[in-house]
């Protein structure tokens, strides 16, 4: 062993943990979780669930139920990516040098396949309320499509500028859908739009609408920290 | 003995051998590629216990985003030797 | 089984986090504490029943079935995102300390730079 103290330490701890979770009520046996008697059963009854309209219970509990920690989670993400931009930045920028020179066809073939996958997330953005998925991973695959674009091409650079401005006004919009159910209704960031059925595409009331936004930013965020880990001064 | 429990004592042995393994290593890009198929292995349990937003989100994010962030880093660096 | 496997992965990440000298291999040993946290949360709400189903109500899932929780799941996408942030972070605090030291090792790297 490579330290005698840390490695003692960290056994210690991890027995203390497996000690303190042993069969309580709040921690049950393995595979034994009854939802009657916890938070979920309140999200899990008849009434709330045709009141939300949405059929993915995540996705209404994400949005819905807790929708300011998806705030704050969002303002998390954008002080990251403010801070690596901050680190990384220089006045005159070109792409990093590599050494190797990709091929024709390399070149060619990704713009289609950055299509394909610039659908598929569009795709999963929109159904987040009637499949698995939702605004997080669609954002995670715009900025992998991005992120194919980079590493086929040698002298490839997006439209940052853009990029920060879809950001900005992504977040903003998601402030001003929640003032809006301040203002028409009871309380910040409340449904005002009708609920609609289950399981069809126009349902779910503001949910589609915030997931979209949400989508936008954090693709356009991590589009952003990549661009910022590949170029570099230039080296006059 | 259900195939339930075979499957997660597998998979429980493998994610203890491959963190081993990214952790104890000489090279630093061994360590990048092992904390990868931690990664995937984490879906898989995802998926056993039944919860597919989440196996879909660490699938996106744990191979796609995470492992360029560090092979970009450690590009960036040019040594004398090597 | 999978609980435990999730605890022994946070303490291997934690050890790691300890007797590692070089930045890199540090924010790895974070990388992989923050894999076993969020196995460890989405396993307290699993339901072994052979009917229960994952929780989305559709044509074929009605309401009356046996769900897993939902509620660990909705904070577990969370977390992982933010862990997301959080590895861009250092990465690029630690090729601002190879620019400024020209090394990645903590024992090489002098006062003055």
């Amino acid at each position: 062993m490579k330290n005698i103290f840390g490695f003692l330490i960290s056994v210690t701890l991890g027995v203390f943990i497996i000690l303190a979770l042993a069969n309580t009520d709040a921690f049950p046996e393995f595979g034994s979780a009854n939802t009657d008697n916890r938070v979920s059963s309140q999200y899990l009854i008849e009434d709330n669930v045709n009141d939300i309209g949405s059929g993915n219970i995540v996705t209404a509990i994400v949005v819905g139920y807790r929708g300011f920690d998806t705030l704050g989670e969002v303002t998390v993400l954008f002080i990251s990516a403010l801070g690596v931009a901050f680190m990384l930045s220089s006045p005159k920028q070109e792409r990093l040098d590599l050494k190797f020179r990709p091929n024709f066809m390399l070149r060619v073939g990704s713009k289609i396949l950055f299509g394909i996958i610039l659908v598929t997330s569009f795709y999963i953005i929109l159904h987040g309320h009637l499949t698995p998925g939702g605004g997080f991973p669609g954002g995670a695959i715009i900025a992998s499509s991005v992120l194919l674009l980079y590493l086929a091409d040698d002298k490839f650079r997006s439209n940052i500028k853009s990029f920060k401005i879809l950001e900005g006004v992504a977040g903003s919009l998601f402030v001003i859908i929640g003032l809006l159910g301040l203002v028409l209704a009871t309380y910040f960031l409340q449904n005002f739009l009708p609920a609609g059925n289950i399981g069809e595409l126009l349902s779910a009331g503001i949910i589609p609408i915030i997931y979209i936004l949400i989508g936008l930013k954090v693709g356009s965020e991590i589009a952003g920290i990549v661009d910022n880990f590949l170029t570099e001064e230039e080296s006059a | 003995m259900t195939i339930f429990d075979i499957i997660s004592i597998v998979v429980g042995a493998f994610l203890l051998v491959i963190a081993f393994l990214a952790i104890n290593s000489k090279k630093i890009i061994n360590s990048v590629l092992f904390l990868s198929a931690l990664s995937m292995l984490a879906v898989v349990s995802f998926v056993l216990m039944k919860a597919p937003d989440v196996a879909i989100t660490e699938a996106v994010i744990g191979s796609g985003l995470v492992t360029a962030l560090f092979v970009f880093t450690l590009l960036s660096i040019n040594r004398r030797d090597a | 089984m999978i609980q435990y496997a999730a605890i022994i992965l946070f303490v291997f990440g934690l050890y790691g986090l300890f007797t590692n000298k070089n930045v890199i291999k540090m924010i790895i040993s974070l990388n992989v504490m923050e894999v076993g946290l969020n196995i460890f949360i989405i396993s307290i709400g699993f339901n072994s029943d052979p009917n229960s189903i994952a929780p989305i109500i559709s044509s074929t899932n009605q309401l009356s079935s046996v769900f897993v929780d939902p509620l660990p799941q909705a904070l577990v996408l969370t977390a992982i995102v933010i862990g997301v942030g959080t590895t861009a972070l250092g990465l690029a605090i630690a090729k601002n300390i190879y620019k400024t030291y020209n090394t990645f090792e903590l024992d090489e790297m002098e006062e003055s730079a």
